[in-house]
Parts: C-alpha cells; structure tokens; sequence
C-alpha cells in the first residue's frame, strides 16, 4: 500500500501523485454526499430549494485544488455559479456549511439564512458574492481582474458560469473588457457545459461551440471533457499557469454531466447520464491506487458524516425574523437597525439607515 | 462661483488625493474628453471604458471587492436601466453575506430634463433608484452641495448613487466652495481643459480644498416660513426657491426644504416642518406614479393626518412614455416654474 501510494502515475504531471487522485477523490465523493444530503433535506421538508454540483466535480475539485486561497490581490479572486461547491470544499469548506445554508439557518456563515443553498461569500478566500442571477458573475469579475492587473504579482480573477450563461450579455462583457488592448486581464474563464439551461438545449441557442467565441476574441482556449479528472487538471493547471504569469485570459469549455437534473424543482432526480466519479474510480482501480473496498469505505464515511451534520443543522433556529434589517448597510455591527424603534428603516436618523 | 461640474471635478480630485479614490471610469470619462459634461477632466485615474453599462457597474463592484474604491460613471441614466440587476447585487450582497462583504463605490449618473434631450437624455432615475434597497442616493441642486456630498460619498463604506441634475452643471453657484479661488476666470483657466488639443494640458487643482462635507442623509432649509412646507431636490429644487421668493410678495412664507439625500431621507426635518405648517408639497420631476414623493406623502399621512391643515399634495412628470423634444411637450411633462408657483399658491390659499 505505502509503496503503491508514492509510485507517481504516467500522466505527465509530476505533481500527479497517488495521494493527490484519492484526495481528489475524496473531495469529490464528500461534494456529492453533501448534495445528496441536501437533496433528501427538501424530501423531507428541512429545505426548500435546492440546485448543486453533481457532475461538475471531476471539473470543480481539481480547480478548487489549485486556487491560490487567501484574502486580497495576491490571491485568487472567485465568482462562482451554483454548481461550484466541490471548488469551495476543495478549499476547505465545510460540508456542514453548505447543509446549514440548505436549511437556511442562522448558523449558515455564507448567507446567515437568506440565500438558497450553494450560494458562497468567504471575504477570507476571496469568494465573492454569489447570486442566482445568472451569469452576473462575470461581469463583476472584471472588476477584481482590473484591480490585479494594476496591483501585478501572480494572483488571478477565476470565473465560472454555465453553457446557457453565455447567452447573458455579461459573458461578452468580460470578453470585451479582458481583452482591451494594452489593458487585458488575468482572468480565467471557466464554463461548465452541461447542455442544458434549465430545459433549453444549448444547441438550439446557438450555432458554434462556445469556445469559438473565446477564440474570436484571441484568448488561448481549450475545450475539454470536464467528466474526466485529469483533463480537467491539466487545462486548469495550464490556464492558470498562463493567467498567473501573462496577466491575460485564458478560457475553459468543459463539457459536463448533469446527473440530478437542473434543481429540485425539476425532482432533482438522479438521470442517465456518465457518472464522473465513477469513471474517476474506474481509474484508480486500474492503477491499483485503491481497492473497491477501499473506495466504497470513503463513500460510507462521508455519508455518515453528513447524516450527522445533519442531525445537528436540523436542531439549530432560523434566524430571529427582526434580522432582516441587518446589513443593509456596512456599518459598525452595534449601529444596526433597533427594531424596537419607532423609525422607517429609510430614515436617516435610523441606524440602519445611516 | 464654480459650476456644478467644476465643483463634482474638484472634488473627484480631491478624492484622489486624499480619499483613495483608484478609479474614475465609464464612457468618455478619461482623457481626452473628460466626460460630456467636463466633470472628470484632468483627474489622473480617470480612463474610459467600453460602451457597456453591465460591463461599468459589474467593474465597479468588483473594483470594490477588491478593496478598490471606484467612482464608475453612467453618461446619462436613460442608459442604466439594464444595469439595474447588478445595481440591486451591489447592495443586497452585503446583505445577503451578512455583513461579510461592503462594497465602497459610487456611481454617478446625470440625470432629468432641461437641455431639450427628448426622449433619451431626459430621465430621470429617483424613483427607480429608492426602490433598491441598500443605496445610499444624494441629488445636489447647486455647487458647493455637489462638492460636499461628493466628498461624503467617497468616504462612505457603502454604494452611493449620486444624481447629477444635468440641466444645472454648468450652473454657477452664489457660495463658494470652501478653498475655492475667489476669481472665477483664474479657477476656469486652472481646471478647465482648453479647446483643441489637450494632450499637453494638465490641471492645476487649487491648493485649498478641502474634505467639506455634505453630510449624507441632512436635508437644507433654504427658505423659513409659517405658512407651507415645499420639499424637492435636483432641477426642481430652484423652482420652488424662485416661486416661494415671488409668494413672498403676495404674503406667502414657505419652508423650502433641500432633501440633497433621497437615501437614507431626512425625515426629522421634513416632519419638523409639516408640524409647524401644516402644508405640505413634495416636487420632482420623476414620472408620478410610484413616484418617490408619493412616499413621502403616504408616510405624511400616516404620521400627520390628524395635524395637517389640507391635503397634501405631489407635484411629479407626468407619467408618459418620455420628455418629447418639441418644448411644449418638455413642458407638459416635466414641472416648470408656473406649474410650481400655481401648486405652491394653491397649497398655501386652500382653506381649512
Ligand atoms: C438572469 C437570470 N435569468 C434567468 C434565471 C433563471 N434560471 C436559473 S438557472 C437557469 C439556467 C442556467 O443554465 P446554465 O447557465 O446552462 O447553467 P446550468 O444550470 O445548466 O448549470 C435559468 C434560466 C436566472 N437565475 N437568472
């Protein structure tokens, strides 16, 4: 086993160890034990909406991996969509998290219970705001991406979005303003394609692959099968090798599963379609990384865990509906809103107001 | 004695310098032309963007997230209305982090009727705007205001919308805007770029300004009276000067209130006055239904129902498509003096 564990593989990576694919199997396995968890919790009332990442992490755990993680310029920055927790997890998220969001209590620390589930803001990793409005994203990117063109060094702008996203206006926005003469931007686009916005096939959208438009624009460009781990690496890996050291964009197609269909609204039932774990396990059997046994033992641990995690999100409170006035504005955290004064929350000697 | 936009310029400069002002964008913002209205010429972190709204109000915020403090500019608010999603995210995204991100940035826009822009440079964007939550909104009227408040906006830790009223920047104002040079044509030949070729031009800012402060969220009363209260902001806020100057001949006193913020709104001092007169006019040119004064009046009903002496009243655009070019179609769309001094006249007459 020991032995087994250091021999590094044939893939051309010398960071490609044993220990690096079962952690990345690990992460993947916890992303979609977490889903999975959050799933049953809208079955069983303790949630309402749910929308997630399964298929997306054969793709989303090796990004998660190498985001530089920190606060501030000489970081990543991240503007995710939300089917990007295997890239949070990656960066040490934790499961129990994204299940108090799910359940949308007071304890949830990305949204304090008022986004839906999968929606980060971790000031600390860079993570930025996370709102559903599709493709948003990528437009504000561009305003951390200018922040560290200015600031220089090696830290990168990383936005990812969906195949129907780049229908929004917002996805040309960042093709424009990343690639100004003299003024480009290190941004790494990423699109997960799972050829679906909500019902819509892509394909009856538009006419050329999505990548094509990244091309036009002159950004170095690779379309890859974001289903499978170790090309999801490598262009990772190259494009933020490119990003971190030309300053300039580098774009990403991936083409993605998507196995629990668009959200809960739709039953987010399990569908036919390739399993990237499995496909990943497959690999690792093959390089005799692991046992079955070994593999189903990971997956067992993680549901455990989330059982648990979930015994324990179920007993915590919403938060206390006299919230709703906080943080309207940045403020002091004692200036807030009194609830019990008499004042309109738009009066300016309220304290929410000021 | 500096115009509006001299005074927005100054203090944008100002800003630089002393407030951390990194970037002061949007379309034709940076050299060589400064802005349409001339209010950014000459500042140093001022460049020009694509012509793309989403694209202006998306980098602004996330200037902001990356501890930048930007002043993003929207040439004229006709066209920021398919910004108004990212708009409600620069705000409702600290709320919905719970408190874990701020997003320090101003966007500036110009805004409302008066220079014969018809359809599409005649907006106005108030009533709009107070309906996003989390914004914090001023509206100068004159020229040391526009400094002041500009100054307060680049010091705040949260969005602030500041609305230019167009038809007013190259106004000049009877104060003077403290470190202002006392001799107009010295400060024009120091900060306004000459005609022609600029590339050589750079401004002399005058050495005295200073962090005067309009204070977000404090109404001005211009004008003290007994007999009614007249509350506006912006192009309309004039108006009301000039018709309460004139009733004061037919023995007419009016409180004019200046609301300078619209958000967070002053409303101490709009109720201070509504309790000593019992008459009250809300006036802008936003079109009227939703309007932003019919705010202030339901909530003047709600609070003074019992106290007030008639029915209080709005005085609002009409609510039509646009401002048509031809005048007598700006003129029946948007409050005029008469139209003023007529609703003023009235509210002060009414029997009890
Ligand atoms: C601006 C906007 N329009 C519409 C919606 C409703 N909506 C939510 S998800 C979705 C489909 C998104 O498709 P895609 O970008 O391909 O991402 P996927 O869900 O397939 O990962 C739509 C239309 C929205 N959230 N935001």
């Amino acid at each position: 086993m020991d032995e087994r564990k250091n021999r590094t593989t044939q893939n051309g990576m010398p960071d490609w160890t044993p220990q690096l694919q079962l952690r990345i199997h690990d992460l993947m396995v916890t992303t979609r034990t977490v889903e999975e968890q959050a799933i049953r919790m809208v079955r069983s009332g303790d949630g309402w909406f749910w929308i997630g990442a399964p298929g997306e992490e054969a793709l989303s755990a090796p990004l998660g991996l190498q985001v530089r993680k920190g606060q501030g310029l000489d970081n990543d920055y991240l503007h995710l969509h939300y089917r990007s927790s295997p890239i949070v997890l990656a960066m040490g998220a934790q499961p129990i998290d994204i299940l108090r969001q799910m359940g949308a209590k007071a304890t949830d620390p990305f949204s304090r219970g008022r986004n839906f589930v999968n929606h980060f803001a971790i000031r600390k990793w860079n993570v930025a705001p996370m709102a559903p409005t599709i493709e948003t994203q990528f437009s504000i990117a561009i305003g951390t991406g200018i922040a560290q063109r200015r600031h220089g060094g090696t830290g990168i702008t990383i936005v990812n979005g969906g195949d129907g996203g780049t229908h929004e206006g917002d996805f040309a926005t960042c093709l424009v303003w990343s690639t100004r003469p003299g003024n480009e931007l290190p941004i790494l686009m990423v699109t997960a394609n799972n050829k679906y916005a909500i019902s819509t096939g892509s394909c009856t959208q538009h006419g050329t692959p999505i990548v094509e438009r990244a091309k036009a624009f002159g950004i170095p460009s690779r379309s890859i099968d974001g289903n499978d781990v170790y090309s999801s690496w490598k262009a990772i890996a190259e494009g933020m090798e490119y990003v971190r050291s030309e300053r300039k964009p580098f774009f990403i197609e991936a083409s993605v599963s998507r196995l629990n269909g668009h959200s809960s609204s739709s039953g987010a039932n399990r569908v036919e379609e390739e399993d990237c774990i499995l496909r990943f396990e497959e690999k690792l059997l093959h390089q005799e990384l692991a046992t079955r046994k070994e593999l189903d033992r990971v997956w067992e641990k993680r549901r455990e865990e989330m059982a648990q995690a979930y015994e324990i999100v179920k007993s915590e409170p919403f938060p206390p509906g006299e919230d709703i006035y906080r943080y309207i504005f940045a403020e002091p955290k004692d200036q807030y809103y009194d609830p019990g004064s008499k004042s309109q929350p738009g009066d300016s000697n309220n304290k929410g107001g000021r | 004695m500096a115009t509006m936009a001299q005074a927005i310029r100054m203090a944008l400069a100002y800003g630089e310098q002393h407030l951390g002002v990194t970037d002061i964008f949007g379309e034709d913002v940076g050299p060589p032309l400064g802005g349409v209205f001339t209010c950014t010429q000459g500042l140093q972190t001022a460049w020009n963007s694509p012509l793309d709204e989403r694209g202006i109000v998306g980098a602004a915020i996330g200037l902001a997230i990356a501890g930048q403090r930007p002043v993003a500019e929207i040439q004229f608010c006709d066209y920021i209305f398919n910004t108004i999603d990212l708009l409600k995210l620069a705000t409702n995204s600290t709320w919905s982090s719970g408190g874990e991100f701020n997003f320090p940035m101003v966007i500036k826009t110009t805004t409302g009727s008066g220079v014969h822009g018809s359809i599409y440079h005649s907006h106005s964007f108030d009533a709009i705007a107070t309906h996003i939550p989390g914004w914090k909104i001023v509206y100068p009227s004159n020229a040391v205001d526009a400094y002041g408040l500009m100054i307060a906006a680049l010091k705040d830790s949260n969005p602030v919308l500041y609305l230019e009223p167009k038809a007013m920047l190259r106004n000049k104002c009877a104060e003077r805007i403290p470190g202002e040079p006392e001799d107009e044509r010295a400060l024009r030949d120091m900060i306004d770029a000459p005609l022609g070729d600029r590339k050589n031009w750079k401004p002399k800012w005058p050495e005295g300004l200073t962090d005067f402060t309009v204070p977000i969220g404090k109404a001005k009363l211009c004008r003290t009276g007994a007999d009614a209260t007249v509350v506006s902001y912006g192009r309309t806020l004039p108006l009301c000067l000039d018709a309460a100057d004139a009733l004061v001949k037919e023995g007419i006193h009016y409180d004019v209130l200046d609301l300078r913020t619209l958000m967070p709104y002053d409303w101490d001092a709009i109720a201070q006055s509504i309790k000593k007169t019992g008459r009250v006019l809300f006036v802008n040119e936003d079109t009227e239904i939703t309007n932003f004064g019919e705010h202030l009046l339901r909530r003047t009903v709600d609070e003074f129902f019992y106290e007030l002496r008639v029915r209080p009243r709005v005085l609002a655009g009409k609510h039509v498509p646009g401002v048509g070019m031809a005048p007598t179609l700006e003129d029946a769309s948007v409050p005029q003096l008469p139209d003023v001094l007529r609703e003023m006249r009235e509210l002060a007459t009414e029997p009890e």
